[in-house]
């Protein structure tokens, strides 16, 4: 591997009483999308602003690209872009304004037309910074963090308050940012966002590290049972149950069988890895054909879970994120 | 949030480097304070207007001031014309106090301030930058009602010219170093309109604005001469009219500004 571009080691910082980032480490290495992932308050802000030299640290060290952040600040201003979570623009400067505003302030900045271009701007560059959508002034914080060309860039929350769609395209953009080469370190609660997006992560709860690596990697980590759920006619449904539940008894690949709260005719099936292959020689005898069968796909959630004891909650509703994937097998329509 | 978590603020460091950019930083700042009508109003239109109000709204304004004894500062002078000195003081509490604090307060509570840190410009430039931008405006509404004035009434050619210059010019310090100072510790651009006007208006009262140089009871006076904005315009008085160096008032005012000055820089909170 090669050499960290950014190394955070044993970072620790308080607020009084209140330890807002315990013990935290990590490192990024050049051109990934490095995630931090972690509930409201669990000290994502802290330890990335902390990591620019925008905070002062109480214990551990931070360095970007070998250089020590919290001794000199100053020196990584031109290889760093930081898109701050909680930072705005004067009401009244248009998009343009302000990203030739930021270009004058580096050595060797972007060209403000491009980014503009890049970003979907250019038909809203004569507007006032009040005037944009959320998803707009998102995406002009975006061109902020990138005008001066940086090596690096920090984005927190970028997706917070947007709708689904406007999500989507930011997480687009992202990649195409990581394309030309800049090393991104995403700062998110949002799970389905650092599944998506990030190569590696770490998952930060209650100022702690809990788990480090890829998305897929903590996924497939994790006790390897999974879940089922098969919808019946109505009336199939209760002898499905039945049916089902003395194969649980009697299969070691089936655990459990429940109904569905939700959703009438939904059985829900929890078992190894290999309950699907017990699943249908079960029902085939009983001559019980699904309308629909999904297999519940694991989640950094449940990876969230697994390591805290906890269930992943955020205090923002995130009700679009999907966590199951619909597929595998199309029940018989008859 | 908990007391003690209040108790030790963010501390975000100005850490930029550098003064790249900042003539187009001066530029960008000044187009869009522009923006704002009722800044550009209060600046740069304010003293003007409020002089020809006066000067044409209350009668016997235009009329030499005969009553006073000879030998006094005002006689023969027309009562708008000793008005002047307590106008220009205004125009520069105007921008000082008024002003500033609020673009301040602005700036920290949308997190301009932050958002500069971290760039390689130092955030101690847009501090830089509206100085300029306020001073500059001071200056020309000045230029403006002086010019007026000498228009519509005819303006007294000051007795010592230096001294009305030097009382100008530590007006404009110390004004500035109070608005510094509230600039330097209001939060919330609410906050900093109620705390400017608690201290403008006084200093207007104690400034004359009511109660301009000849008609100035003696304990407003006595009190005026220790306000920065009283003080200046009793020197710029004593310049215009009067013989003598107004010592007292140049000592207060460059009081005020060695104390608040230091005290806004170290105080000046970035979030
Ligand atoms: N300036 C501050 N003063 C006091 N406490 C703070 C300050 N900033 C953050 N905290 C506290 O430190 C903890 C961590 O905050 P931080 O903003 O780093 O969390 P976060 O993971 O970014 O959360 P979010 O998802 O809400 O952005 C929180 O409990 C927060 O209340
Ligand atoms: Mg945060």
């Amino acid at each position: 591997m090669a050499k960290p571009i950014v190394e955070v080691s044993h970072l620790r910082k308080t607020y009084g009483d209140k330890v807002a980032v315990d013990d935290v480490s990590f490192a990024v290495q050049p051109g990934e999308i490095f995630g931090i992932l972690g509930p409201n308050g669990a000290g994502k802000t802290t330890t990335v602003e902390t990591l620019a030299g925008l905070r002062t640290a109480d214990g551990g060290t931070v360095r970007v690209r070998g250089i020590d952040t919290q001794r000199h600040p100053g020196a990584v201003r031109d290889i760093l872009g930081v898109q701050l979570q909680e930072a705005a623009l004067h009401d009244k400067i248009t998009v343009r304004e302000a990203l030739n505003l930021f270009a004058g302030f580096y050595a060797n900045p972007a060209d403000p037309e491009e980014l503009l271009a890049m970003l979907d701007l250019t038909p809203h560059a004569d507007r006032r910074f009040a005037k944009l959508s959320g998803g707009q002034k998102q995406r002009l914080s975006i061109a902020l963090a990138l005008i001066g060309n940086p090596e690096i860039a920090i984005l927190d929350e970028l997706t917070t308050g947007l709708d689904p769609q406007a999500r989507r395209n930011t997480w687009e953009l992202v990649e195409r940012v990581r394309a030309t080469g800049v090393t991104i370190l995403l700062v998110t609660h949002f799970m389905e966002e650092a599944e998506r997006l990030c190569d590696r992560l770490v998952i930060i709860d209650a100022g702690n590290v809990v788990a480090e690596g890829t998305p897929q990697g903590l996924i497939d980590a994790l006790d390897d049972d999974s879940t089922v759920v098969l919808r019946f006619a109505p009336d199939d449904a209760g002898r499905a149950r039945d049916v089902l539940e003395q194969l649980a008894d009697s299969d070691p690949e089936v655990a459990r069988v429940d109904l569905a709260e939700t959703s009438p005719g939904e059985v829900v099936v929890t078992g190894t890895r290999r309950v699907l292959f017990a699943l249908v020689p079960a029902l085939a005898g009983a001559d019980l054909v699904p309308d629909d069968v999904r297999t519940v796909a694991r989640s950094l959630e449940d990876v969230f879970l697994a390591h805290t004891g906890r269930a992943y909650s955020t205090g923002t509703g995130d009700a679009d994120a999907p966590t199951d994937t619909t597929l595998v097998l199309e029940g018989g329509r008859s | 949030m908990t007391a003690t978590a209040t108790a030790t603020p963010t501390r975000v460091r100005p850490s930029g480097t550098g003064w790249r950019g900042f003539g187009r930083l001066l530029r960008t700042e000044t187009a869009v304070w522009l923006r704002d009508s009722s800044s550009v109003f209060f600046g740069v239109l304010f003293p003007t207007v409020l002089l020809v109000g006066v000067g044409f709204g209350i009668p016997g304004m235009r009329e030499p001031i005969t009553g006073a004894p000879q030998d006094s500062l005002w006689y023969g002078v027309t009562p708008i014309a000793t008005y002047l000195p307590t106008v220009l003081a205004m125009a520069i509490g105007t921008l000082a106090i008024l002003s500033l604090p609020v673009t301040f307060a602005t700036f920290r509570d949308k997190g301009v301030l932050r958002r500069m840190s971290t760039t390689p410009m130092r955030p101690q430039a847009i501090i830089v930058a509206h100085l300029a931008i306020n001073v500059a405006t001071t200056f020309i509404g000045v230029a403006l009602a002086l010019g007026v004035a000498q228009a519509l009434f005819g303006i007294v050619q000051p007795t010592q010219l230096g001294v009305v210059l030097g009382a100008f010019v530590l007006g404009m310090l110390s004004l500035f170093s109070l608005g510094m100072l509230l600039s330097a510790v209001v939060n919330k651009p609410s906050t900093a309109n109620a705390v400017a006007s608690l201290v403008y208006f006084p200093l207007l009262f104690l400034a004359g604005l009511w109660t301009p140089g000849p008609i100035m009871p003696d304990i407003v006076r006595q009190i005026g001469q220790f306000t920065p904005m009283g003080a200046a315009a009793q020197a710029m008085d004593t310049g215009w009219f009067g013989e003598g160096f107004p010592l007292l008032q140049y000592v207060v005012m460059l009081a005020y500004t060695a104390v608040l000055l230091p005290l806004a820089i170290r105080l000046f909170r970035w979030t």
